[in-house]
């Protein structure tokens, strides 16, 4: 008897029900952001195994990584990492139980957003400066 | 009122006992990176595009190597925890979850060993 409706259950709300908010947005990316970065861990790896191997092997891979391609998905990844690292900064902090009142989570979650670009950009300008 | 047994009180535990474990190894790692990601922003990100022989010159540096040894193998755990909460949340068959979670471990650990060996096999003279 208590089965019955076992397929016709209403589910609870999950995102496609909501209207987004900056603190869903920025969660969401957290995720995306971190998922994503596993492609570049990989290229990393292999970019030093690569030079850990020969030079002409580093060569290749190297030059695959700085082709327009392989810079596209570094500077991707490394905003990536910007706004991870921000995000899960500011998760620590709340892990203190500061920073929950909503002018607090609507500041920062905006803040990391601007930040994590900001932080891009001066960070690709002192790659490509030096 | 409280559902614990008066043995769960006394100990302050539940009965699981280690249900924060992977929420703790989580926050652990994330402290670790913090100072472990600058230093790989600033030590080994320029170094993309650079000459094989200056990688292998970089690397010479006992902070870089020690530093960019820890931040492959730290993160690697980060992402393994942070890849199975993910899988977890989403996947529902059984089968395809097991499959999930265990090849996503091995690769984790499998590619955070390599790094950390293609870093110490330069570091001791490749």
């Amino acid at each position: 008897m208590a089965d019955v409706n076992r397929d016709k259950r209403p589910l609870s709300p999950h995102i496609s029900i909501y209207r987004p908010q900056i603190n869903s947005i920025t969660s969401i990316i957290n995720r995306v952001t971190g998922i994503a970065m596993s492609l570049a861990a990989v290229l990393i790896v292999w970019w030093l195994l690569a030079a850990a191997t020969s030079a002409a092997y580093f060569d290749l891979v190297n030059g695959l990584l700085t082709s327009w391609f392989g810079l596209l998905i570094l500077f991707g990844s490394l905003w990536a990492l910007w706004f991870h690292f921000l995000g899960g900064v500011r998760h620590l902090v709340m892990d203190f139980g500061v920073g929950y009142d909503i002018k607090s989570v609507d500041f920062w979650g905006k803040a990391i957003i601007v930040l994590s670009l900001a932080l891009t950009a001066a960070s690709i300008f002192c790659l490509s400066a030096f | 009122m409280t559902y614990k047994t008066d043995m769960g009180r006394v100990k302050g535990l539940g009965t699981a006992k280690e249900g924060t474990h992977e929420w703790w190894i989580g926050r652990l790692t994330a402290v670790a990176l913090i100072p472990l990601t600058l230093c790989f922003i600033w030590k080994v990100a320029p170094l993309i595009g650079a000459t094989h022989a200056d990688v292998l010159a970089a690397f010479q540096s006992p902070f870089t190597a020690i530093t960019t040894i820890l931040f492959i193998m730290i993160a690697f755990i980060h992402l393994a925890g942070g890849l199975q909460e993910v899988i977890v949340d989403y996947v529902h068959g059984k089968g395809t979850l097991v499959v999930l979670l265990v090849s996503t471990k091995l690769a984790c650990w499998g590619m955070g060993f390599a790094g950390a060996f293609a870093v110490a096999k330069i570091a001791f003279g490749a």
